[in-house]
């Protein structure tokens, strides 16, 4: 398909997105193909280029290992007032012992200019696997959050967000 | 036509008839106030989360503007060598209830004048030194640290004869239906406050947090940065900052705002 | 230096799990705005915080421009020992800004 320069077609996003959710479950070539166009590093939001960008991101950390649903827990409210500052925590299911903890939580937006939100690192002397930011939304978007554990698989979870322009802009 | 901005010019011209006393009572009846049960903090209108960011002192991003303010109100400054803690004390016992009862008639001047004119007027006077551009990060620092000390309190604007007229100033610009769009403050903010506009709720546009976090900003700002805000969003003629017209407005509200808690430095949206 | 505002309980027990919180004045400019004559606003953000505990490392984020001005994390460690909890921050530009913060552990 050829992706048009400005926004996608509701059906190539939708057959994008549901690509994207069905492939972070899946491991292996499968990802790849739901996201078969040759990426750019930074796109513009809303596009499926940025959600491409997003899948080609998650495939750099995670290589050819499966990533499991569970464990994770990404909180985001559901309707944003300000897609400047959108209140994140991610909790992970852990002991946290030495033996079995989170060495890292890698978080993504795939709407975004660039799929990059942060990554936090952890390890067994945090005590409980939680952190807390604010983060900026482009647009109404999924947000993923992808663990690393000690023992070296991942577990992800993903949240929603609707995100509204503020209604008078100072510069006009 | 707005319903309310005519019973207002009604009332005054029967109260121009009639005695003095009788003047004041129109006013304080006209139908563009609420009464206090009725007001609602813009605080009330936030989400969850946006609420949690301003309680948390640790997490509410005025109080890194505060903190600087801090340090500000401790470094002497100017040609006459003073910091505000030389003639103000701490801030905790000196400020207290200040920003509270700001804009606040100003016998030097005249007329009423807004807190960041305060602290203006204080530095280039007592201080000797050069005054702080509007909405720079020092006066804003200033002006929050200020108006933390006054957190909890109920805003106490006093009106006497001397600022009457400047209120009544104030109050005419919120009902006058002006610009491209043809809409007054009182339109949104008195007649259609519990609807949204474009996604974002329509407050009752009560400055009870002044100077405060705006996350469309990603920053602090002051009443005066927020008022020219919505006129250029209604497309209306904006003031500078510091200019009387926009005092006495900032005034107007204040004192519409009266008895409601002072949560200053607040976080909106 | 940037202003900073940290949040640590300023004493604990052994082997309690303490909340820690750190807020940090920067603009985060992300690199994708535009000024209203179209021209693009250079990136200038914080990359990276590093936290420590008595010289170990505890906690660490690395940022991007997706991260809210002023930047605020919110995470947790185990009171092991009483010493110094040290709050490093380095981004573009040469950026760089420490806080310290003391801790008692009975």
């Amino acid at each position: 398909m050829n992706p048009r320069t400005t926004r996608a077609s509701r059906r190539e996003f939708l057959l994008a997105a549901g690509g994207v959710s069905a492939g972070i479950a899946l491991e292996g070539a499968a990802m790849l193909a739901a996201a078969a166009e040759p990426a750019s590093t930074t796109a513009l939001p809303g596009t499926r280029n940025a959600v491409v960008s997003m899948v080609q991101a998650i495939r750099r950390l995670v290589g050819t290992a499966a990533i499991n649903k569970g464990k994770v827990k990404l909180e985001l409210p559901p309707l944003v007032e300000n897609g400047n500052a959108v209140a994140l925590a991610v909790r992970v299911d852990s002991p946290m012992t030495q033996a079995e903890h989170v060495k890292a939580i890698h978080v993504f937006s795939e709407k975004n200019p660039q799929p990059y939100i942060a990554t936090f690192h952890l390890g067994a002397r945090a005590g409980r696997a939680s952190v807390a930011t604010r983060v900026r939304l482009a647009d109404t978007q999924t947000v993923h959050a992808i663990c690393e554990m000690s023992d070296g698989t991942f577990w992800s979870d993903s949240a929603s967000v609707v995100v509204t322009l503020a209604a008078c802009l100072e510069e006009l | 036509m707005n319903a309310r901005v005519d019973n207002c010019g009604y009332a005054r011209q029967r109260a121009f008839c009639a005695a003095l006393f009788l003047a004041a009572l129109a006013q304080s009846a006209c139908a563009d106030e609420m009464p206090l049960p009725e007001r609602r903090s813009g605080y009330d209108f936030m989400s969850r989360e946006t609420r949690a960011m301003q309680d948390d002192d640790s997490a509410n991003p005025g109080m890194l503007w505060v903190l600087d303010g801090e340090a500000l109100w401790n470094t002497r400054a100017g040609a006459a060598e003073r910091a505000c803690a030389d003639c103000h004390g701490d801030a905790r016992a000196g400020m207290k209830g200040v920003a509270a009862r700001y804009p606040a008639f100003d016998a030097a001047r005249l007329r009423p004048i807004n807190l960041e004119q305060r602290i203006n007027f204080c530095r280039s006077e007592r201080q000797r030194a050069a005054p702080f551009a509007f909405e720079s990060k020092d006066l804003l620092a200033l002006a929050a640290f200020v108006a933390l000390q006054s957190r909890g309190l109920p805003i106490a604007v006093e009106i006497d004869e001397r600022s009457r007229p400047f209120l009544q100033a104030g109050r005419e610009a919120f009902g006058r239906r002006q610009g491209q769009l043809n809409l007054s403050c009182a339109l949104c903010h008195d007649d259609n406050w519990d609807k949204r506009l474009a996604g974002n709720a329509i407050t009752q546009a009560h400055p009870t947090g002044y100077p405060l976090y705006r996350l469309e900003w990603q920053g602090l700002g002051s009443l005066a940065r927020r008022l020219r805000n919505c006129l250029a969003g209604t497309r209306t003629l904006g003031y500078a900052y510091g200019d009387a017209e926009l005092v006495n407005l900032e005034l107007f509200l204040m004192w519409r705002a009266r008895g409601m808690q002072v949560d200053a430095p607040a976080v909106r949206p | 230096m940037a202003r900073a505002l940290i949040n640590v309980p300023a004493a604990a027990r052994r082997g309690d799990v303490i909340e820690i919180k750190a807020l940090i004045a920067h603009e985060m400019e992300t690199g994708f705005r535009r000024t209203q004559l179209g021209v693009l606003v250079p990136r200038d953000i914080i990359t990276q915080f590093l936290c420590t505990y008595n010289g170990a490392e505890i906690f660490r984020a690395e940022f991007h421009p997706a991260i809210a001005a002023n930047p605020f994390v919110a995470f947790s460690t185990i009171a092991t020992e009483s010493g110094a909890i040290v709050f490093k921050w380095t981004g573009d530009n040469g950026f760089s800004a420490t806080e310290s913060v003391a801790i008692s552990v009975a």
